[in-house]
């Protein structure tokens, strides 16, 4: 999964502290790995530095200054392109398209379109599989399917979350 | 991995031209406004939830049901004026259907039931054997012959059933969910073959399926939700 892309996403809701971010994002998507603080801190310079999210409020408090992110207009295509685009196929998968459908349905975009273009991209790769399993001899076959087995699980869980979506997205926002 | 598609030229006149087809049943709507072409050699997936309307898709495709409203040509021929008599004309010299199950005449032996519709069409029984005979063996099920629907496997069935649709060498095949009723491996195997036998002879398929693995016997795939195709053409807001 991208942490930078993640984080960028969530900044489009809004401005955040890299503090506030990391509780965002740990209660979102940290069920099993909850973000350190310094990648969190790590990510933003990055992202400052390459112009997807600039500092817009500095507080001197008694400790030390606290920044706040807002994420520019550089970044919002940034995630635009990423949500767009569809995974490649593969195991870890799920998590990622998880995440991706969470962040469409947090910043108002429609979910339905990620799991559309990504059924595409699986049914292609399956496509391919099945032309070479039929060309094949029997090993090819056999290597074959298992690859398109996995990508028929893949492909019912996209069938069977876009058919939960208007719930999913009762949850999240919640 | 290589990816090439033996995929038809998009160049070609469609054989099917849909156009903004609507379809109600009573409160139902099952067709908000769809449009697809269906080309020469293609062969087009329809997926989509179950009551999504890919069924009366393909039936107003095929000139079995006929649209409220919109427009639908085969070739140079306007599908919605045409009589019923036209229809059904045009259904039996240019259409081959496959269905789930249930369509062979259970009195008939599988020869003569892949006979009949060249004998419908007014073929001598001789010839329009031999021409059955001709495509039982091509789907490798040449041994059930003398054999009744009810005697035969399923997927023999279905085998039979694809002869049945190929035998007066179609322009479109319909088929729906015709491997619905098989295990993965008869499943593959009859679109396997359907898909070699349409291959040479450029007959294009309309194939509803919500398997993803029989989707992958086609060139392309439209989805159909809520009576829609949906296009993921862009992330909109
Ligand atoms: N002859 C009919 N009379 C009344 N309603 C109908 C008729 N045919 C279809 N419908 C309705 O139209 C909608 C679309 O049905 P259709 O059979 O096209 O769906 P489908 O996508 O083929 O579903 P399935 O995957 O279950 O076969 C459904 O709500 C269905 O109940
Ligand atoms: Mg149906």
């Amino acid at each position: 999964m991208s942490v930078s892309h993640t984080l960028l996403a969530l900044l489009e809701r809004g401005p955040r502290h890299g503090y506030d971010l990391k509780q965002e994002f740990d209660a979102q998507f940290g069920q099993d790995r909850p973000l350190h603080y310094g990648q969190v801190y790590a990510t933003l310079a990055r992202l400052l530095k390459n112009g997807l999210v600039e500092v817009d409020a500095v507080e001197h408090g008694g400790g030390p200054e606290r920044k706040r992110y807002a994420i520019t207009a550089a970044g919002v295509s940034d995630v635009e392109g990423w949500l767009s685009r569809p995974e490649r196929p593969d195991l870890y998968l799920n998590s990622t398209l998880y995440t991706k459908v969470v962040l469409a349905l947090l910043t108002g975009r429609d979910a339905a379109t990620i799991l559309d273009v990504q059924r595409a991209a699986h049914l292609d790769l399956m496509r391919e599989l099945t032309r070479r399993k039929t060309r094949g001899d029997l090993a090819d076959a056999l290597i074959c399917d298992h690859a398109i087995f996995h990508l028929e699980a893949d492909l019912r869980w996209l069938e069977l979350t876009g058919s939960r979506l208007d719930r999913l997205a009762d949850e999240v926002r919640r | 991995m290589t990816g090439e598609a033996p995929r038809p030229s998009t160049g070609q006149a469609p054989l099917l031209s849909a156009r903004d087809l609507r379809k109600t049943y009573g409160p139902t709507t099952a067709l908000d406004g769809v449009s697809l072409d269906v080309r020469p050699g293609e062969i087009v997936a329809v997926m989509g939830p179950s009551g999504s309307g890919k069924s009366t898709l393909m039936h107003c495709l095929a000139g079995i049901v006929r649209p409220d409203s919109g427009e639908l040509r085969y070739r140079d021929r306007d599908l919605i004026t045409a009589s019923d008599a036209e229809r059904s004309a045009l259904r039996r010299s240019e259409f081959g259907f496959v269905f789930q199950f249930g369509q062979l005449v259970p009195e008939l032996t599988c020869l003569e039931n892949v006979a009949l519709p060249l004998r419908m069409e007014g073929v001598r029984r001789k010839e329009a054997e031999r021409r059955a005979a001709h495509w039982l063996d091509r789907l490798d099920v040449s041994d059930v012959a003398g054999q009744r629907p009810g005697q035969v496997s399923g997927g023999q069935g279905q085998r039979v059933a694809v002869a049945r649709a190929l035998v007066t060498d179609p322009a479109v095949v319909f088929a729906d969910e015709p491997t619905g009723a098989l295990d993965s491996l008869n499943g593959e195997l009859v679109m396997r073959l359907l898909t070699e036998c349409v291959e040479q002879s450029e007959t294009a398929v309309v194939l509803v399926t919500h398997e993803p693995s029989v989707a992958a016997y086609s060139h392309r795939e439209v989805v159909v939700r809520d009576g829609r195709i949906r296009t993921s053409a862009g992330l909109s807001r």
